[in-house]
C-alpha cells in the first residue's frame, strides 16, 4: 500500500506494509542507513529521527503513523544548529565505534534548538535516552556546551 | 599470549602494480594459495599501495570498532613513509593471515589490546622501506645521492628537483628492496604523538559510516531468525504454513540452531520468523539456571587448579590464621549496540561475506567449515564494527549467514538479529568465584593466596592453547600480579557450568582484579593502614607501577581522611604491558552513593594518538561500569532472562561521572590501551563504597550488595 511522507524536505512514496516501522522504511525500503537499529523497543535512541520536528524513535513508529508528516533523518539534518553540533562533535572527537552517534547528534540538535543554553542537568535529561556503549558521554556533554557557545557567539 | 610464536625474520615484499605504482607489504611467510586467490578476487594483499595518481592507500589489517586503529595505524605508517596521515586512504583488509597475522595472538585477530604493539615494528619498517625505495628512484632519476634528497608530505625534493610519491612509485617498485631500514627513535617522530582528528570521526557524526548492518549489494534479500530459546538447542521441526505464502517471503530454512525466513524486506522476514511454530530440542543446557551455575563453581573451589604465580610457601603462614573471603563476578552480555548481522553471497565457486568481524581469519574458516568450500574460494569483506568488545571475535552469526545464503544461491542475503536474540545468544563474560586468603604481620602482607574458579573461554574458542589446565587468558590478572609478597600462590581452576562464555573486553584481568584489589584493601584495613601506603610499600620492585600510583594520588586529590560523606577508593594493576591505577571518589550515604569522579593514570609507553588514547581509557571506564553498577545476565531453564536494555542496563549519561586521564612514563615502545580502563573500575568503586559506607561488597554488580548508585 503506497504511503506518502515528506522525507528530508521531499515527498517520498513508499510501498510497504503500514505497520512497518519507520526505521526499516528508511534503512531497507529507501536504502538510507544513517539511522541505526539498536533495540527495536525505544530503549537506546540509535534510531532517532524527527517527526514534525520532534525527536522520535523510528523503531517503534509505524509507517501508518507518519503518513503525510515531515520526517527528518540524519541524512537530511541541516541548519545552523545541526552544523554547530556536528562541528563541535568533530572538535571534541566524540565518536568511537560511532554506531549511536547519528542518534546522539539528532538528540543534541533537538535539545539546542529548543534550549540554546542547556545546563548539565538539562543535557542529561535530554540525552539520557541515547545509549552509547563505548562511553562517549563526557565528550558529548563537552560538545553540546561548545555548540551552544558557538551558536550564542554567532547570534 | 601467543599461540603461534614467530621468530623468523620479517622481510619487505614489494611488487610493481600492472598499471603503474607499487605495493609494499611485510611478508610474514606462509603466503600461498590463499593470497593468490585473494588477489585474483580483487581483495588487497599488501599494506601500502602507491599509484601514479598519487593516491596512497593503507590496507588496514585490523578492524575498526571505535578503538581508532584506522587512524593510529595509519599514523605509524605515515610517520616513516613521510606523508600526512589525513591524506592516506584506508581500505579494510580481507582475510589473509599469511600477510596480516597478529603475532601477539597467533591469528588475524583484532583484540587483546594488541593492534599497536603488534604493528609497531613491521608497519613502520614497511613505511621506512617504501620511503627508501621512493627516494632511491628519485635519486637515480636526478643522478644525485639519496642522502641529498628530502621527503616531506609525500614529496621528494633535491635542490630544484621535485617529485610526488605517485610520480616515483612505478620506478620505485624496481629499486632494490632495502634490508634493515632503521626506523625512527623516540624523539624523532613527527606524526606519532600528534593529535590529528580521527579519519573516521566526521563521517560517524553525519551518519555516513557503513557498518556491517549497513552493507548493501544489488538484489540483496533479508533474513530473520527464530532462535532456539536455549543456546545449543535445535529446531527439530517447524510449521511455516502460515507464513510461506505471505507476499515477499522467499524461503524458510531450518539451519539447526534456528529457523530462518528469507524475504524481500527485513520487516517481512522478521514478522514471518516470529510467526513460525517450531518444535525445539532444548539441548544440553536446558536445565542450566543461575543457581546451578554458582553451585557448580562452588563445588570446584577446592580443586588445586593451575599455578599461575608462586613465591615462597603460603601453607604454613596461612595455617597460622588467615583472613578469608570469597569474591564473585556475575555474567555479562557484550551488548554491542549493533546487533549481530552478516550478509553472504554464495555462488557455485565463491562465497563473499560482508560482516562486522574482529576475526576475518576465523570468519573464513567458519564459512569453509559450514559450506564445504575451500578457504581460497571465500572472500571476507570486514565492515566497520558497531561495537566489538570481544563479541565479534565469535563466528556464530557468520556460520548462520552462510547456512542461510547457501539455501538461496546467487543472491546476497543479509541476516540481522533482534536485540533480544543478541542478548539471549551471546558468549557471556564468565561467572567467576575467587577464593582469597591472606595473612598480615607487622603491617605487611606475609602471605596471599588467590584462586579463580570459572569456565574457560579458550577451551572452546582455541582449545589447543589450553594445556595442563592452563587457560592462558584465565591467568590474566594473576600472572601479571605486581605486589611483592614473600609468600604467594595464585591459581586458576577451569570448571564448566553449561553456559557459553566468551572474551569480554579485558577478559580475566577484570575478574581477577576485582578480587585481588578488593582483598588487598581488606588486608590494608586489617593492618590498620592507609590503602595507598599499604600498596606503595609492596611496589618496591615495580618502580613504574609505583610512579603511576603516586601520580594518581596527586591528581585525584586522594586523602585517607576525607570529610564525612566523601570517600576515595584505589585499585592498581599492570595489564597489556600498561601500568594503570584508578582512584574513585564517591559521596553519599550508607545506601545511596554518587560517583563524583574517576581518575585514571597509566604508563602505556609511547602514546601514538594522545587524544584517542584518552578516549580509550574513558570508554574502558564506561565498560567497567557495566560490570560494577547493576548489570548481570541470569539464566532460567537454560534461557537468558534479560532481553533488552531495560533489564540489562548499560550505563547512560547520568551513570558515568567525570573521568580524568593522565599518562606518565618514558618507555620507548607503545603498550596496550583498549582494555586497560576496564578492570580497575569495579575494585576502585567497591573500595570507595567500603570507605564511605563500611559495607564490603564482594560480589558484582555492587547494587546487588545493598547500595544504589545515584
Amino acid at each position: 500500500m503506497p504511503t506518502t511522507i515528506n522525507l528530508n524536505g521531499k515527498p517520498v512514496t513508499v510501498n510497504a506494509a503500514p505497520d512497518t516501522p519507520m526505521l526499516w522504511v528508511l534503512r531497507d525500503h529507501l536504502g538510507m542507513t544513517g539511522t541505526k537499529f539498536g533495540c527495536g523497543a525505544a530503549l537506546c535512541g540509535a534510531c532517532t529521527v524527527y517527526v514534525d520536528g520532534v525527536p522520535t524513535r523510528s523503531c517503534v513508529t509505524p509507517l501508518s503513523a507518519i503518513a503525510g508528516k515531515k520526517v527528518t533523518s540524519i541524512e537530511g539534518l541541516q541548519g545552523k544548529v545541526a552544523s554547530a553540533v556536528q562541528a563541535a562533535w568533530d572538535k571534541a572527537q566524540v565518536p568511537q565505534c560511532g554506531y549511536c552517534q547519528s542518534g546522539q547528534v539528532m538528540a543534541a540538535t533537538a535539545l539546542l534548538t529548543k534550549t540554546p543554553k542547556p545546563t548539565d542537568a538539562q543535557i542529561e535529561q535530554a540525552m539520557q535516552g541515547n545509549l552509547c556503549r563505548c562511553g562517549t558521554y563526557g565528550r558529548i556533554r563537552t560538545a553540546i556546551h561548545d555548540a551552544s557557545k558557538q551558536l550564542e557567539g554567532k547570534a | 599470549m601467543s599461540a603461534l610464536p614467530i621468530s623468523r625474520r620479517e622481510f619487505l615484499k614489494v611488487t610493481a602494480i600492472a598499471g603503474g605504482g607499487m605495493m609494499v607489504g611485510v611478508n610474514l611467510g606462509a603466503i600461498g594459495e590463499a593470497e593468490a586467490a585473494a588477489a585474483a578476487g580483487g581483495v588487497e594483499n599488501a599494506w601500502i599501495k602507491i599509484t601514479p595518481d598519487n593516491k596512497i592507500t593503507f590496507i588496514c589489517h585490523r578492524n575498526e570498532m571505535g578503538q581508532d586503529v584506522h587512524t593510529s595505524l595509519a599514523m605509524l605508517l605515515a610517520d616513516e613513509l613521510g606523508v600526512d596521515p589525513r591524506k592516506v586512504t584506508i581500505v579494510q583488509a580481507g582475510s589473509n593471515p599469511g600477510l596480516y597475522i597478529n603475532k601477539l595472538l597467533g591469528g588475524q585477530i583484532t583484540g587483546g589490546s594488541t593492534s599497536i604493539r603488534d604493528a609497531w615494528e613491521p608497519l613502520r619498517q614497511a613505511g621506512a622501506g617504501a620511503r627508501t625505495m621512493l627516494v632511491g628512484a628519485a635519486a637515480a632519476q636526478w643522478k644525485v645521492s639519496p642522502g641529498d634528497c628530502k621527503v616531506e608530505n609525500g614529496v621528494v625534493t633535491s635542490g630544484k628537483n621535485k617529485a610526488t610519491f605517485g610520480q616515483l612509485a612505478t620506478a620505485a617498485a624496481k629499486q632494490p628492496v632495502p634490508k634493515d631500514v632503521p626506523t625512527k627513535a623516540k624523539g624523532q617522530f613527527t606524526v606519532i604523538g600528534s593529535n590529528i582528528q580521527r579519519l573516521d570521526g566526521a563521517d560517524k557524526a553525519r551518519g555516513k559510516t557503513v557498518f556491517g548492518i549497513d552493507a548493501k549489494q544489488p538484489g540483496m534479500l533479508y533474513a530473520a531468525m527464530q532462535h532456539s530459546p536455549v543456546i545449543g538447542g535445535k529446531a527439530v521441526s517447524f510449521d511455516a504454513s502460515a507464513v510461506e505464502k505471505r507476499p515477499g517471503v522467499k524461503k524458510v530454512v531450518n539451519i539447526g540452531d534456528g529457523v530462518a525466513v528469507i524475504a524481500d524486506h527485513y520487516w517481512t522476514a522478521r514478522q514471518a520468523a516470529d510467526a513460525i511454530k517450531v518444535q525445539w530440542d532444548r539441548g544440553p543446557s536446558a536445565k542450566v539456571d543461575t543457581a546451578s551455575v554458582w553451585a557448580t563453581l562452588d563445588k570446584a573451589k577446592d580443586r588445586p587448579g593451575y599455578v599461575a604465580g608462586k613465591k615462597g610457601d603460603v601453607a604454613p603462614v596461612l595455617a597460622s590464621g588467615a583472613l578469608e573471603a570469597t569474591y564473585m563476578c556475575q555474567m555479562l552480555s557484550h551488548a554491542t549496540l549493533e546487533p549481530q548481522n552478516c550478509m553472504t553471497l554464495v555462488t557455485k565457486d565463491t562465497i563473499d561475506i560482508w560482516a562486522p568481524t574482529q576475526f576475518p581469519q576465523g570468519a573464513e574458516g567458519t564459512a569453509a567449515a559450514v559450506s564445504g568450500y575451500k578457504p581460497a574460494q571465500i572472500r571476507i569483506h570486514p565492515q566497520f564494527i558497531g561495537g566489538g568488545f570481544g563479541r565479534k571475535l565469535e563466528n556464530d552469526f557468520i556460520a548462520q549467514s552462510v547456512a542461510i545464503s547457501k539455501a538461496m544461491p546467487g543472491v546476497p542475503v543479509k541476516m540481522i538479529w533482534t536485540r533480544p536474540e543478541d542478548m539471549g545468544h551471546d558468549f557471556y563474560r564468565p561467572p567467576s568465584l575467587h577464593v582469597m586468603k591472606g595473612v598480615v604481620k607487622d603491617g605487611k602482607v606475609a602471605a596471599l593466596s588467590a584462586k579463580l574458579v570459572s569456565p574457560s573461554v579458550t577451551s572452546r574458542a582455541f582449545p589447543s592453547a589450553v594445556k595442563d589446565g592452563n587457560d592462558p587468558f584465565m591467568t590474566e590478572g594473576l600472572a601479571n600480579f605486581t605486589y611483592d609478597i614473600p609468600n604467594m600462590e595464585l591459581r586458576s581452576v577451569i570448571e564448566e557450568v553449561g553456559v557459553r562464555v566468551g572474551y569480554w573486553r579485558s577478559v580475566s584481568n577484570a575478574l581477577n582484579a576485582f578480587a585481588t584489589e578488593g582483598f588487598i584493601d581488606e588486608l590494608a584495613v586489617s593492618a590498620q593502614q592507609d590503602p595507598v601506603a599499604f600498596r606503595l610499600a609492596m611496589l618496591g620492585t615495580q618502580p613504574l607501577q609505583k610512579a603511576v600510583l603516586e601520580k594518581a594520588v596527586q591528581l585525584s586529590g586522594y586523602t585517607a581522611t576525607p570529610p564525612s560523606g566523601r570517600a576515595f577508593g584505589v585499585a592498581s594493576m599492570e595489564c597489556y604491558d600498561t601500568h594503570a591505577v584508578i582512584i574513585a571518589e564517591v559521596s553519599g550515604t550508607a545506601s545511596k552513593v554518587k560517583l563524583e569522579r574517576l581518575t585514571v593514570v597509566a604508563d602505556a609507553g609511547v602514546i601514538v594518538h594522545p587524544d584517542q588514547a584518552v578516549a580509550q581509557l574513558e570508554g574502558g571506564v564506561a565498560t567497567g561500569l557495566i560490570s560494577t553498577l547493576r548489570s548481570k545476565i541470569t539464566f532460567k531453564d537454560g534461557a537468558v532472562e534479560q532481553t533488552n536494555f531495560h533489564d540489562f542496563q548499560v550505563p547512560r549519561m547520568s551513570d558515568v561521572p567525570p573521568i580524568q586521564v593522565a599518562f606518565i612514563g618514558n618507555r620507548d615502545k607503545p603498550a596496550g590501551l583498549g582494555e586497560v580502563g576496564v578492570p580497575l573500575v569495579a575494585p576502585a568503586v567497591a573500595n570507595a563504597v567500603f570507605k564511605l559506607t563500611g559495607k564490603r561488597i564482594r560480589a558484582l554488580p555492587l547494587e546487588d550488595g545493598g547500595v544504589t548508585f545515584a
